[in-house]
């Protein structure tokens, strides 16, 4: 494992990925400052969650989510196609990707929209009539799907950028660790969701 | 092709020229320098705030400023003296310049997220500072941002937060970079135990870094949006609890404290094998230990909230840890003592600093005891007693540490000799200065003086008084040292490649290094620390 330093930095394969790990740690570490929020204010007001979380949409939440799977899938499906040299295919699975996360956002624009014309935003005077735990749990709903859909924003970014490298070829069948961590990151985002839709749809 | 491997990284300076050439590096060893200088460009700001804070208390009542500004340099004092000084010291400066040196490696494993990092640090640092002119006044709320106040105060706290936030990436990516660089980089032969402590508590610090930080992070990322939106996590009247906040920044701001203080553990773990001439006593005791309070220093943010309300099997169970940590703190000191026993002592600067180092930390460490026990913190809690307990330790441990590492590695990294005699004065002076300027405050703690008060009553008076004139000869000591090194960069004489004699692999390559560090990749074939 030593003998990494004479092959030179710039082509450890190894150290991208334990590099692409710790910044995934980080993300987790992140996410789990939220969860604890979360945790510490559901087992103060389990009633009033319960009754909040009954009031978002279940389909969108559903949709939503079998929608970041089978992104993920297509994820995996070119990283596996660059492997084996389909160039093309990689491009059209990871062009498809990001095409599902902009789907995902778009829901998400959706839900948030018919929340926010029925008046239920934070601070606003509509949600101030409703009792603290419903306050509590719509700010986190906000707070915490706000700041995973900035992280799927950024995945998108990324495979949009993997696109235009694979496309150069600067991604290709011998160098495709770039692309191994986007999808690394892309199923963190996915898994992150997985745990934010029954906290917040599921809990009723 | 020699004599191009024959110059030192100051002659390479790669595809830029002038600034450029430092400012878009990727070579840790100019990032190492460049933290440097803007380490200690920070740091003589916040010493200034200092300096101006122990005026106004030099006598009860007004003295230079009103009570609103004194509350604003007692906040950016600490933000600075914390955020921009403390947390990225002594492993973004030396740690950048040392760890690839001492490992056998070219570079870090990642020298383009090192550079960005490094970004991230100024711009960080120039918001925070940009927050002091700008908006409706500088912020007033202690380093520490607590709600409600930060949230209700109209004074440019977002700005300043958000630096803190950018500070916080950076110091996150520093310590993933480490880490990653230790497990992958490690020259031939250079096996775990064959590393030298520095690099062990750098990796310590390292993965406190990864696993603290992005905990700050979201805690400020809250307090902005609160600021912006609103949402009520921290407001009682929405159903929010001040308390969580206190938790999450703690949960941080805690662990950051061994972020401070183990890379100052390692370097003078590295300073005292060389001028004792004797092997490290207990190596895997150390190498242990920095892992282990990294470990234990996650669970006990709790003693910093022990009079703000928590049930009191937490305040025992958070007592009880803080305790443990004290443990392989302990094991340190005792292993550098030993270390020491029967050795050939030369007493030169880098080992003066080192062991009124261990004298300081002495007093902070175990003062630290009396505020984890729980009756005595009732009673010192908020006091002054606190301010001389962490000065002690963050500036008489961590920053003297610092000078002392920074006087080991001199000539490595400037190939230059600084004049010893003075050296060893300005030491003279930073050390009674210090303990004139921070050892009242513990008496002035005990009987009742607050911390963070603009005013006070007469019979605190004396002891202020030592206190701010304790605080002109630490800013004496201060500038004596500084002119000593810096100086030297210019008119020092040659230091040669190993003037100390040490043996980790930074005394095998010629001062200050090339390019990439070494002309062949050494190779390990026994311990860091090959004396007696």
């Amino acid at each position: 494992m030593n003998n990494e330093n004479i092959i030179g930095h710039k082509t450890d394969y190894e150290g991208a990925k334990i590099g692409m790990w710790i910044f995934l740690f980080t993300e987790m570490v992140l996410f789990s400052g939220l969860f604890l929020l979360y945790s510490a204010y559901r087992s103060r007001y389990p009633e009033e969650f319960h009754s909040a979380a009954s009031e978002l949409n279940r389909f969108m939440g559903t949709f939503n989510t079998v929608i970041l799977l089978t992104s993920s899938l297509t994820m995996a499906l070119s990283i596996n196609s660059i492997r084996t040299g389909r160039k093309g295919m990689s491009l059209l699975l990871q062009s498809l990707t990001s095409f599902m996360g902009l789907i995902f956002l778009v829901n998400k624009y959706i839900e948030w929209s018919a929340k926010i014309s029925h008046g239920i935003y934070p601070d606003s005077p509509g949600l101030m009539k409703y009792g603290k735990g419903e306050i509590i749990f719509y700010g986190l709903y906000y707070l915490l799907t706000g700041i995973h859909g900035l992280h799927v924003l950024a995945g998108i970014v990324l495979i949009a950028v993997m696109i235009v490298l694979t496309n150069k070829d600067r991604v290709s069948s011998g160098r495709f660790v770039a692309l191994e961590n986007t999808g690394l990151y892309w199923h963190f985002v996915d898994i992150i969701w997985v745990f934010l839709f029954p906290l917040f749809y599921l809990i009723s | 092709m020699t004599a191009e491997e024959d110059i030192s990284f100051y002659g390479s300076r790669g595809r830029h020229k002038g600034v450029l050439s430092w400012i878009l590096s990727t070579d840790h060893k100019r990032i190492g320098l460049l933290y440097l200088t803007s380490i200690f460009g920070f740091f003589f700001v916040a010493v200034i705030f200092g300096v101006l804070m122990r005026l106004e208390l030099i006598a009860p009542g007004r003295t230079i400023m009103s009570a609103q500004t004194y509350n604003a340099v007692f906040t950016l004092h600490g933000v600075i003296m914390i955020f921009l000084f403390i947390i990225p010291g002594i492993p973004a400066s030396l740690g950048n310049f040392i760890l690839p040196l001492q490992i056998g490696a070219k570079d870090v494993a990642f020298p383009r997220i090192n550079l960005m990092s490094w970004w991230f640090y100024i711009s960080g640092g120039t918001a925070v500072l940009v927050s002091l002119f700008t908006g409706s006044g500088p912020p007033d709320t202690g380093w520490t941002f607590y709600v409600p106040y930060s949230i209700r105060t109209g004074t440019n706290v977002t700005l300043a937060v958000f630096g803190v936030f950018l500070l916080g990436v950076s110091s996150t990516l520093t310590g993933l970079n480490f880490v990653t660089t230790v497990h992958r980089l490690r020259a031939p032969g250079m096996k775990w135990f064959r590393m030298p402590l520095f690099i062990w508590s750098l990796y310590a610090t390292g993965w406190v870094q990864i696993l603290a930080t992005p905990v700050l992070a979201i805690t400020l990322l809250l307090l902005i949006a609160e600021r912006l939106f609103g949402f009520g996590f921290f407001d009682p009247s929405k159903g929010g609890d001040p308390l969580l906040f206190e938790h999450l920044f703690w949960i941080y701001s805690h662990p950051a404290v061994y972020i401070m203080i183990l890379p100052a553990m390692g370097a003078v773990t590295e300073i005292i094998p060389v001028f004792a001439r004797r092997t490290i006593f207990g190596y895997k005791a150390i190498a242990f230990s920095s892992l282990a309070i990294a470990a234990a220093g996650y669970l006990v943010w709790g003693h910093h909230m022990f009079t703000s309300g928590m049930s009191d099997i937490s305040k025992a169970v958070f007592s009880f840890l803080t305790f443990i940590v004290a443990i392989p703190s302990g094991i340190k000191v005792f292993n550098w003592v030993a270390s020491l026993y029967k050795g050939s002592i030369e007493l030169r600067s880098p080992l003066l600093y080192t062991v009124s180092f261990i004298f300081l930390f002495s007093i902070g460490g175990l003062t630290g005891l009396v505020n984890g026990a729980l009756a005595t913190n009732i009673y010192v809690h908020g006091t002054y007693f606190i301010v001389a307990h962490f000065h002690y330790t963050m500036f008489g441990g961590t920053a003297f540490a610092f000078f002392a590492a920074l006087h080991y590695w001199f000539p490595k990294i400037t190939g230059r000799m600084y004049r010893e005699a003075p050296a060893k004065n300005a030491l003279l002076v930073l050390f009674t200065g210090f303990n004139i300027l921070y050892f009242p405050m513990f008496i002035l703690g005990i009987e009742g003086m607050p911390r963070r008060y603009y005013d006070y009553l007469p019979q605190f008076h004396r002891d202020h008084l030592i206190s701010t004139i304790g605080s002109w000869i630490l800013v004496a000591g201060l500038i004596m040292m500084f002119y000593n090194l810096i100086r030297s960069v210019f008119k020092g004489d040659t230091a040669g490649d190993n003037p100390w004699g040490g043996s980790t692999l930074e005394w095998t390559t010629s001062s200050p290094p090339p390019h990439e560090n070494f002309k062949e990749v050494p190779v390990v074939t026994g311990g860091p620390y090959k004396f007696r």
